[in-house]
């Protein structure tokens, strides 16, 4: 793959003569590709196991019963 | 357990509904955070489940209005600092798997080898290796990156450098360790240091239960 070997970090298009810069306080030419590998993460679909044990948890908070609330509300305080 | 504490208000429907929602919003970010942490993308991905279910058992600790990232983060930070205690991650790093994951998006130009950056990655001790997640790719502040590590924003600063310094020398060299966890020494280094690390817990102000 990376032939060349030493040119293995995205340059800007027309950058291409880009050098590391020698100074410590310059960003690191990798810096970018260090958000890159974050950011691919997080634009993957989410596959399906996260949003099932979402749901799950949810269902185990709130049983069906305690939902709608209409049957139940009324009776008390009505009197 | 003190849940009785009178101070606390009562969670509303609308909390818990709000909880749920954020939560979902985080789990992206949660997976990229854990990949980062260990190489493996189906560890990283058990240690998000693992991550939601602390979170949601917890929920009632999370203060609405603060950040639900920030607060997941910790979770997870500590969840894995305890599983690789009990070693089931070793920076363990599948490289057919990193190949096919960590190549560019289509649609650019050149094919990137983020995978040595990665793999470089995952060979900085942990301390360093978090604080350079949270601040380089995370786009946390210092200042919140220290509050999610619990230790000084210096020490934040010095990790980062540390870590860039390391990653820029391995990258420039080409030198990158094949796996530098992968020896008994290294990885009782790592264990060793890991207890120095795992001191750290961002703590709600009103419990000091360190077991989320």
């Amino acid at each position: 793959m990376a032939s060349d070997g030493s040119n293995k970090f995205p340059r800007q298009a027309g950058s291409g003569t880009a050098r590391r810069r020698g100074g410590a306080k310059a960003a690191p030419e990798w810096a970018d590709g260090l958000k890159q590998l974050y950011d691919a993460v997080v634009e993957e679909d989410l596959p399906d196991q996260f949003l099932d044990l979402l749901a799950k948890l949810d269902e185990q908070e709130m049983p069906p019963q305690g939902r709608g609330g209409s049957s139940s509300s009324g009776q008390g305080d009505a009197r | 357990m003190s849940e009785s504490d009178p101070a606390t208000p009562l969670r509303s429907a609308q909390d818990k509904a709000d909880f749920k929602r954020q939560l979902t919003a985080v789990v992206p970010h949660l997976r990229a955070f854990a990949r980062g942490l260990c190489g493996r993308p189906d560890m990283a991905d058990d240690l998000v489940q693992e991550t939601m279910l602390k979170a949601w058992a917890a929920q009632d600790r999370f203060e609405p209005g603060t950040s639900m990232r920030a607060w997941t983060f910790v979770i997870l930070r500590n969840a894995y600092l305890t599983d690789m205690r009990r070693n089931r991650f070793r920076g363990e790093y599948d490289e057919g798997v990193a190949e096919r994951i960590l190549t560019a998006p289509a649609g650019q130009e050149e094919p990137i080898h983020l995978s040595d950056l990665h793999r470089a990655l995952l060979t900085l001790p942990a301390e360093r290796r978090e604080a350079l997640l949270l601040v380089g790719a995370g786009g946390f502040s210092y200042e919140e990156a220290a509050a999610i590590c619990g230790c000084a924003v210096g020490t934040i600063k010095s990790r980062v450098g540390r870590a860039r310094a390391a990653l820029s020398e391995m990258l420039a060299s080409g030198n990158i360790p094949q796996r530098s966890v992968d020896d008994a020494t290294a990885h009782r280094a790592i264990l060793e240091e890991l207890d120095a690390v795992s001191g750290g817990y961002m703590g709600s102000p009103d419990d000091g239960d360190e077991d989320y």
